[in-house]
Formats: structure tokens, C-alpha cells, sequence
């Protein structure tokens, strides 16, 4: 009797429970490719979505990698939490959907002539979430907080280039000596070191957010929790569950609260990539973090409607040690070495995860930069490995005197499936021998910043701020990850100089001119640049892709599901706004895949398919 | 009289747990500090100023065995520090939110694995040599060979992105996220201990006081139950000491697959990270879960057991 009521109670639970999994808002009905779509977007003539098409329940869930390191915007460094910072906080600038750089805090700027002084003029009627007015003196007091030495902010080197920063980090200045100035209340100046043509877009980056004087004394390091966070971007922090999920809610307080249409973001730290791909197909989640490589063949094919790709700024290269045998004094060899990998194979056979093969160090997309491309990358696969065999054997090796050589990386699968094809490629055509190591991520570092045992070794940097100088900078002479042991004094005068340069194209190509002086040098053999690639719910809407992959929740909507059996619309999923070439947010096969045109216009209110 | 043997038992037992601590932490503590790279290393490399901060703020310009000292210090008033990776929360804090988790996960996952190990041991003894025996064994050797990173994403799969059942991982307390990670913890414990009571029971049923318990036309079920029964699991209980110990500290595979914010994930992650203070705090926490552990199954084993009797010792 009792038994046989506690097991129907059991039942009743779990059909219940089943139901409504959790909190009740999510449901888990199934793999997404049986899902209702999302409906045509409509616009208003302002340019916003029509509220008709908006789902009731505006909740992001975004898969966000590992756990955020923290929520202190001066101390956070990492991908994880750069983004949650993002929704939190706002700077003098910010971004916009495409990545540009655009007004924020400060409504309008003004820049000496010399390049080196900034005077923000601060929007007046701006409040933190706590209704405290938010005025020039927070700025003043937050940019002072990061370079505190007592701070000890390993991301308060994105503020080096204000005047007097590093002295002050190093405790030899007073903070106040740092070229930061109040002017009145919504008036501040700073002066840097030198001009910093890309200075505007580090001051949008979470180092160089405000946070409040008054939260900070009151709290101390603890002031980054729920409850007591007090911040001025579109969300505010609600709750934090280490290892569980971060929730922000909407901040009425914000300046643009109004066009904020996402009431909820919850950021879930999600390390495995399976896992999250599979949380996203059982509809728990709107936006991964990344997919795994070994599945992006499976997901082109399954889930074209919602992967991704877009390129990403990073590049990917194996270094060469300039400074031990057999490379050092020896650029023919190196030239033969670097010659003599097949890129295509790489990444269409090896890889398989649509990254783009390179020829240069710096990658495409970043503000307007074209990158070097040497002659080499015109040339057949054929071509370039007859022209390695030459300059092999001009170095002095042949099948008597064979060369054998050590390639490094730091444990990884994918690390390991490229060193691999490159040394059977290296085999293939020129005859080495190559042994493959691998090392554990910080042995690995150290091996390689000490010089003595590394040969070739995998490298690869991606870039905090839109500036091909984030790239360049890693070979000057002494340079801290310098590990290859480059110098060349042309080359540091060519970065010397485009430090200084003001105008912009000039100081463009003299990057160009340094690029093409290291590439000559045969220092680095490059492999691919990177690309971004994640599943995005297809109702979720009003992001683009861009090639900083900020991606701010204030601009992003969830549209409504069509009535199902209602015909499919023309036009899946297309970007909102006219995307660049590259940037198409679909992954290639789509055979509804649109024609540009269509792409580019979005569907108005008057089409046919609209109900 | 008994009592007083148990106390006196528990009392050295503690005792003893002191040093071995001590040894513990030293060990922890300076081979932590040997492995190569520092907890402020990264790709990119930080300006020798900031790294001068860092290493003031958190005390690695001092000599080694002055940090030593500081830190035994500090743990002596139960304070195991700030997370060097985790800057905002303390290791306190962390370990008081991830035992929790991996506790009730760990400890469903055992007592399922008990329950449904003795039950499946019991009988495959009972039919001994029959097709029900075989069948159940198989399973369960297929349960300890099947390594868990391949069962997890199979049931994630089947029940969750295909059935719709259960969500595909994460964690909010409610039973359905619990359902698939405890099930993967306790299969190849179920296994383990079905191998195990199927085993000492077959053994405990060729014995003498069985044979005189059935002789005294005691029915079946009454052997089994009053006689057989408790010398039969004996061993499962000794194994379940350790098992204990090492389900309910966290699993870092289980957790990865499913999110699942337990402890084994930090003691992993804080060794990579050379986050020092996560992993000292982790393996201390370890070290006096498992110690009292085995303490507790040293009392049940004694209450099971007449034979041993902690007053006889003396």
C-alpha cells in the first residue's frame, strides 16, 4: 500500500519533473534539428525589430569556456571573462556590433596634434546601478586603481602606453604622477608616451573599465560578488555560481536600457567542448564558447544553420631557435623548411576545421591592414617544393648528409596532427628526419624562452587589440617572447618608427615594410590563420560577426518560433545587416543558402512569406 | 569494554593523522613548487614590473621556507588562502561550495553501487554456474572495462539529445541533473562490488556454520539473511573505504562531461595552473577526507566482524 503509492509519487515526479526540467524555462525536447525555426525578423522604420516578432522571454544563454578568473574588470585577462565584463561595463568607448570602436561613457574626444593628448568630454546625465551619478573623477580614480602597484594587475599592461604608467607600477612615481587629468566634472584628459594609434580601442577593453570608489572601499576584493558589484554597462550581476553559471539582469540605470532587449544573460562555464555541443543540441544553450575541432565536419553537414565561422585575429606558426644549430646563420634552410609546407593539406586534410592557410605572420581583417604576402604564396605546391630542394641542398644537406631535427609543441591533439604532417612532409620532400616532442604547457614555455634546446617550435599569438603592431612587437630585438632569438635592426627602426607615425596610411606601411623585413628573415614558418566557429541558436539575432569576436548582449534579440508546418521562409538566417565577404555567418553547403543579394537586404514587412 | 577500545582506537587514530598531515603538506607544498613555470606564466609574457607586483602581493619574492612557515601559519587557523587563479573567491570558499557536490553525487553514486552490487553478487552466488550467473557477471565485467568518458557521452546522447529525457549536463541541485553523473560514477563500482560479494559469498556458503545452519532446517532465505549475509560483505566493506573516498572527492571526467562544479576539477586544474594555494588546500581536504574514512570503515568493520575487536590489541 504504502510502497506502491510512493512509487506512483515517484512517477508523478518524474513525468512532472521531466516536464520542466530545473528552473521550468527550459525545455529539453530533443536534438535541435527537429526544432521549430525562428520567424521572419521584421523591422521597424527606426531600424529596430518589430516587437511582434520578439519571443516573449528574452534569456540569452551563452556557453562561455572555462571559468571566469574573475569578476574584477582590472584584473581579468581571460576570453571568459572579457565577455561577461563586456555586458557589466561600460568605458570611455566601447564597441559596436561589427567590433568598431564607438563612443561610451565619453560622448566625444579630442585629439592633440602631436598624438599624444586625449580630452574625453563625458556624457552629463549618466547613473551607476546603484542611481549614483557616474562622472570623470571615477574614470580618473579607476584608471589610477588599475596601475596601482598594490593592484598588481598583470592587465594593466594594456595601459602602458599612458605616460608614466610603467614608472608607477614599478613604484617609482607617485599614482598621481600618471598622465591623467581631471579637468571638471565630465572633463578628463591623458596624456600617453607616445601616440598610440589603436589607444581608443584598449581604453573599450575591461582594464580600462570604471568601477565604483565607493564599492571597491567598501567591499575590498570582495567587492566583484553578487550583491555588491556595482557597474554602469547594460547588465548588472545577480548571481555567481563558481563553476555553475554567472546571471545578469538587465540594468535599468543603463543609458541605452531602452534598446537593450535581452532581459536575462546567463554565461555558462562549459570546458568541455562535447559537452557543450551537446547541451546546445538539447536546446540548453543559444551561443557555444567554440566547437570541437574533431566534430566540425559532423556539425558542417548537421547543424549548417548554426554554425558560425568567422575570421578571428590570430595566427598560427612554428618559430625556428635563430640562435642554436642547425638554424642559426642558415635562412637557406630555413627558407627550405618553410617552403616545403603544404598549407592546403593542413588545413583542408589535416585540420579540417575551416581555418585559412597563411603565408604571413600578421592575419587578414585587422582594421583595414593588408598583411605582407610573400612571392612564394603565388607559386604550386610543386613549384615551392623544387625551389626547397634546391635551397636544401645549397645549405648544404643531401641524402649522405641527411639533417634531423626536433620539433616542439606543448601537448595537444591538434599541435600534435599538424607537427606530425609537417614532419612527414619535411621527410617527403627534403629527406628529414624529425623527431616529434612534446612538452606540458609551462615546461614548454620555458624550454622555449631559454633557447638552448628548442629547434622548431609551435607559436602562435592571438591579439588583444586591433593592431597589427600586437603581432610585429613579439620579434623586436629583447623582446620578452622573443623566442626565437631575432635581431634586426631595421626591423626595430621600422616598429621605432610607426610608434611615432601619426598618419595612419604612412605608419600602415611601415608595418607592411617591417613585416615584409621579418618575413625575409624566414623566422617563423606560418601555418593558418585562425577562424571562430560556435553554434548559435538561430532565433537568436541582432549580433555580427567581427573579427575582435566581442560580442556584446545589449545588441542581441531572440525572435519568436514560426507556428510549425508554416512554409519555410526564402531566406534562412540571414545577417541583419550587409556582412563583409569573409564574415558570412553560415557555414558553407547550405543548399537553402541565400544569393548575396538577398543576404544583404534584410526581409521587410511586406514580403509574401510574412503572415 | 568494548566502547572503551573503540575510543581508545579512534583517539591514537587522530593523533596519528597530525603527522601525517604534516608530511603531506610539506610534500604537497614543495613538490608544487618544484614542477616548472609559476602561476603568473602565460603565453604572454608580463612586464618585469607587474611580475614584481604579483610576486609581492602574493608573497613568492620570499625565500621558500619562509613562504613555508607563512604558510603553515595560516592553515593552523584554518585558512588556506586566496586562489591564485580564481582571484575573486578563497579556497575556503571554493572547497565549502565543490565538496558538497561531489559529496552527493559520490556518495548516491555508492549507495547505489552497494545496493545494486550486493544484490547482483547475492544472486549470481546463489545460481552459481547457471545463465543468470554468467549474465550478470558479463555485465558487470563489461561495466569496469567500459572506461567512463565513453558511457558518459553514450548516455548523454541516448537520453538527453535524442530521448529529450534529461538535460545534457550542467548543475542547479535538481534530481535530474544528478541522475547520469551518479549512474556513470556508480557503474563500474557496482561491478567492482557484485565481483567481490559474489566471490566471498560463494566462499561463506561452503562453510561449516552454513552447513549447520541449513542442517538445523533453518529455511533458505533465513541463512542467507542472518548468516551469510554480513561475513559475505566484509570485504566490500573494506573496499568501500577507499571507494568512498575517491568517488566523493570528485571525479575530474565526470565533471568535465557534465559541468558539474565538484572538487576534482579545482585539484586538477589548480596543479596546471600552479594555482599553489587550490591545490594545497585541495590535497589537505583529500588527505582528511580519506584518512577519516578509513577510520569509519576500521568501526563498521569491527561491529561486522567479532573476530576483531579493538580491546584484544592490548
Amino acid at each position: 500500500m504504502t510502497r506502491s503509492s510512493a512509487i506512483r509519487a515517484l512517477l508523478a515526479c518524474c513525468l512532472t519533473g521531466l516536464a520542466s526540467c530545473g528552473d521550468g524555462e527550459r525545455d529539453f525536447g530533443g536534438p535541435r534539428e527537429n526544432r521549430l525555426q525562428p520567424v521572419e525578423l521584421v523591422l521597424m522604420e527606426n531600424g529596430r525589430p518589430d516587437p511582434a516578432v520578439l519571443a516573449d522571454e528574452q534569456t540569452v544563454l551563452r556557453g562561455n569556456g572555462e571559468e571566469p578568473e574573475t569578476l574584477d574588470p582590472h584584473l581579468a585577462q581571460g576570453v571568459p571573462s572579457s565577455h561577461i565584463l563586456r555586458d557589466l561595463f561600460e568605458g570611455l568607448t566601447t564597441e559596436s556590433p561589427e567590433g568598431k570602436v564607438i563612443p561610451g561613457v565619453a560622448l566625444r574626444w579630442n585629439i592633440s596634434r602631436d598624438a599624444r593628448t586625449y580630452t574625453f568630454y563625458l556624457r552629463r546625465d549618466l547613473v551607476w546601478s546603484n542611481g549614483e551619478p557616474l562622472v570623470a573623477d571615477d574614470f580618473v580614480y579607476s584608471l589610477q586603481r588599475a596601475l596601482d602597484p598594490g593592484t598588481a594587475s598583470s592587465a594593466a599592461t594594456t595601459l602602458l602606453p599612458i605616460q608614466n604608467a610603467r614608472e608607477v607600477l614599478a613604484g617609482e612615481m607617485a599614482i598621481e604622477e600618471l598622465g591623467i587629468a581631471l579637468l571638471d566634472e565630465f572633463t578628463m584628459q591623458i596624456t600617453l608616451t607616445g601616440p598610440t594609434p589603436y589607444f581608443l580601442g584598449l581604453l573599450a577593453s575591461p582594464v580600462a573599465y570604471p568601477v565604483n570608489r565607493k564599492n571597491v572601499e567598501e567591499f575590498g576584493d570582495q567587492f566583484s560578488k553578487p550583491g555588491k558589484l556595482v557597474s554602469n554597462g547594460a547588465y548588472t550581476l545577480s548571481e555567481w555560481n563558481p563553476r555553475v553559471g554567472i546571471e545578469l539582469v538587465k540594468n535599468p540605470n543603463y543609458r541605452e536600457a531602452d534598446s537593450a532587449l535581452v532581459e536575462r544573460v546567463i554565461y555558462l562555464p562549459i570546458e568541455d567542448q562535447s559537452t557543450e555541443v551537446n547541451r546546445f543540441r538539447s536546446g540548453d544553450l543559444d551561443w557555444t564558447f567554440e566547437v570541437p575541432n574533431n566534430q566540425f565536419k559532423w556539425l558542417q553537414q548537421h547543424y549548417a544553420r548554426e554554425l558560425v565561422i568567422s575570421p578571428w585575429m590570430g595566427s598560427y606558426f612554428f618559430g625556428f631557435n635563430l640562435t642554436q644549430e642547425p638554424f642559426i646563420d642558415n635562412p637557406s634552410l630555413r627558407m627550405a623548411l618553410i617552403l616545403s609546407v603544404d598549407r592546403q593539406i593542413l588545413t583542408e586534410k589535416v585540420t579540417q576545421f575551416g581555418e585559412k592557410p597563411s603565408f604571413a605572420l600578421v592575419p587578414p581583417g585587422i582594421d583595414g591592414y593588408v598583411p605582407f604576402s610573400p612571392e612564394y604564396a603565388d607559386w604550386t605546391q610543386e613549384e615551392r617544393n623544387h625551389e626547397a630542394r634546391r635551397l636544401f641542398e645549397q645549405a648544404g644537406y643531401s641524402e649522405d648528409r641527411p639533417l634531423r631535427i626536433e620539433i616542439r609543441y606543448n601537448t595537444s591533439d591538434n599541435h600534435k596532427k599538424i607537427a606530425l604532417a609537417i614532419a612527414s612532409m619535411w621527410k617527403q620532400v627534403l629527406g628529414i628526419n624529425s623527431t616529434l616532442v612534446n612538452e606540458e604547457f609551462r615546461v614548454f614555455l620555458q624550454n622555449r624562452e631559454q633557447k638552448v634546446v628548442t629547434q622548431v617550435f609551435r607559436a602562435g599569438w592571438i591579439s588583444d587589440y586591433n593592431d597589427p603592431y600586437s603581432f610585429l612587437e613579439l620579434f623586436r630585438t629583447g623582446h620578452g617572447l622573443n623566442d626565437y632569438g631575432y635581431g634586426n635592426s631595421t626591423f626595430d627602426a621600422l616598429l621605432d618608427e610607426a610608434g611615432k607615425e601619426r598618419v595612419r596610411a604612412r605608419r600602415e606601411r611601415l608595418m607592411f615594410e617591417a613585416e615584409r623585413v621579418l618575413m625575409s628573415d624566414h623566422v617563423v614558418i606560418p601555418i593558418y590563420t585562425y577562424v571562430t566557429k560556435r553554434l548559435v541558436n538561430p532565433h537568436l539575432r541582432g549580433w555580427q560577426n567581427n573579427v575582435m569576436d566581442h560580442h556584446p548582449t545589449r545588441f542581441m534579440f531572440k525572435l519568436k518560433s514560426r507556428a510549425p508546418g508554416s512554409p519555410e521562409p526564402q531566406a534562412e538566417f540571414a545577417p541583419d545587416t550587409p556582412p563583409a565577404t569573409e564574415a558570412q555567418p553560415r557555414a558553407t553547403g547550405d543548399p537553402e543558402e541565400p544569393t548575396p543579394e538577398q543576404a544583404a537586404e534584410p526581409v521587410l514587412a511586406d514580403e509574401e512569406e510574412s503572415q | 569494554m568494548i566502547q572503551e577500545g573503540i575510543l581508545r582506537h579512534a583517539a591514537t587514530r587522530l593523533l596519528g593523522l597530525i603527522p601525517t598531515l604534516l608530511l603531506l603538506i610539506t610534500i604537497a607544498f614543495f613538490m608544487i613548487r618544484v614542477a616548472p613555470g609559476g602561476p603568473f606564466d602565460s603565453e604572454k609574457v608580463l612586464p618585469p614590473e607587474i611580475r614584481a607586483n604579483l610576486d609581492a602581493k602574493y608573497h613568492l619574492d620570499e625565500p621558500l621556507l619562509q613562504q613555508y612557515f607563512r604558510y603553515l601559519g595560516q592553515i593552523m587557523s584554518g585558512d588556506f588562502g586566496p586562489s591564485f587563479q580564481y582571484k575573486d573567491w578563497t579556497v575556503n570558499e571554493l572547497i565549502a561550495r565543490g565538496f558538497p557536490v561531489s559529496a552527493t553525487v559520490g556518495g548516491l553514486a555508492m549507495l547505489l553501487a552497494f545496493v545494486l552490487g550486493t544484490l547482483i553478487g547475492i544472486t549470481a552466488a546463489l545460481k552459481q554456474n547457471t545463465a543468470t550467473d554468467y549474465s550478470v557477471m558479463g555485465v558487470a565485467m563489461l561495466g569496469i572495462s567500459i572506461p567512463n568518458f565513453v558511457i558518459a557521452p553514450l548516455l548523454i546522447l541516448g537520453t538527453a539529445v535524442y530521448a529529450g529525457w534529461l538535460p545534457a549536463g550542467g548543475w542547479d541541485w535538481s534530481w535530474q541533473r544528478m541522475v547520469l553523473p551518479v549512474i556513470t560514477l556508480a557503474l563500474p563500482v557496482i561491478a567492482y562490488i557484485a565481483r567481490l560479494t559474489r566471490g566471498s559469498m560463494i566462499e561463506v556458503l561452503h562453510s561449516n556454520y552454513i552447513r549447520t545452519a541449513r542442517a538445523k532446517g533453518l529455511p533458505e532465505r533465513m541463512v542467507i539473511r542472518r548468516h551469510a549475509f554480513k561475513p559475505a560483505i566484509l570485504p566490500v566493506i573494506s573496499y568501500m573505504g577507499p571507494a568512498t573516498a575517491a568517488l566523493i572527492t570528485g571525479s575530474v571526467v565526470i565533471e568535465r562531461i557534465y559541468s558539474i562544479p565538484g572538487l576534482g576539477s579545482y585539484f586538477v586544474q589548480g596543479a596546471l595552473n600552479r594555482d599553489y594555494t587550490l591545490v594545497m588546500g585541495v590535497v589537505i581536504f583529500y588527505g582528511i577526507v580519506i584518512i577519516v574514512l578509513n577510520f569509519i570503515v576500521d568501526l563498521i568493520y569491527a561491529w561486522l566482524n567479532p573476530r576483531i575487536r579493538y580491546d584484544e590489541a592490548s
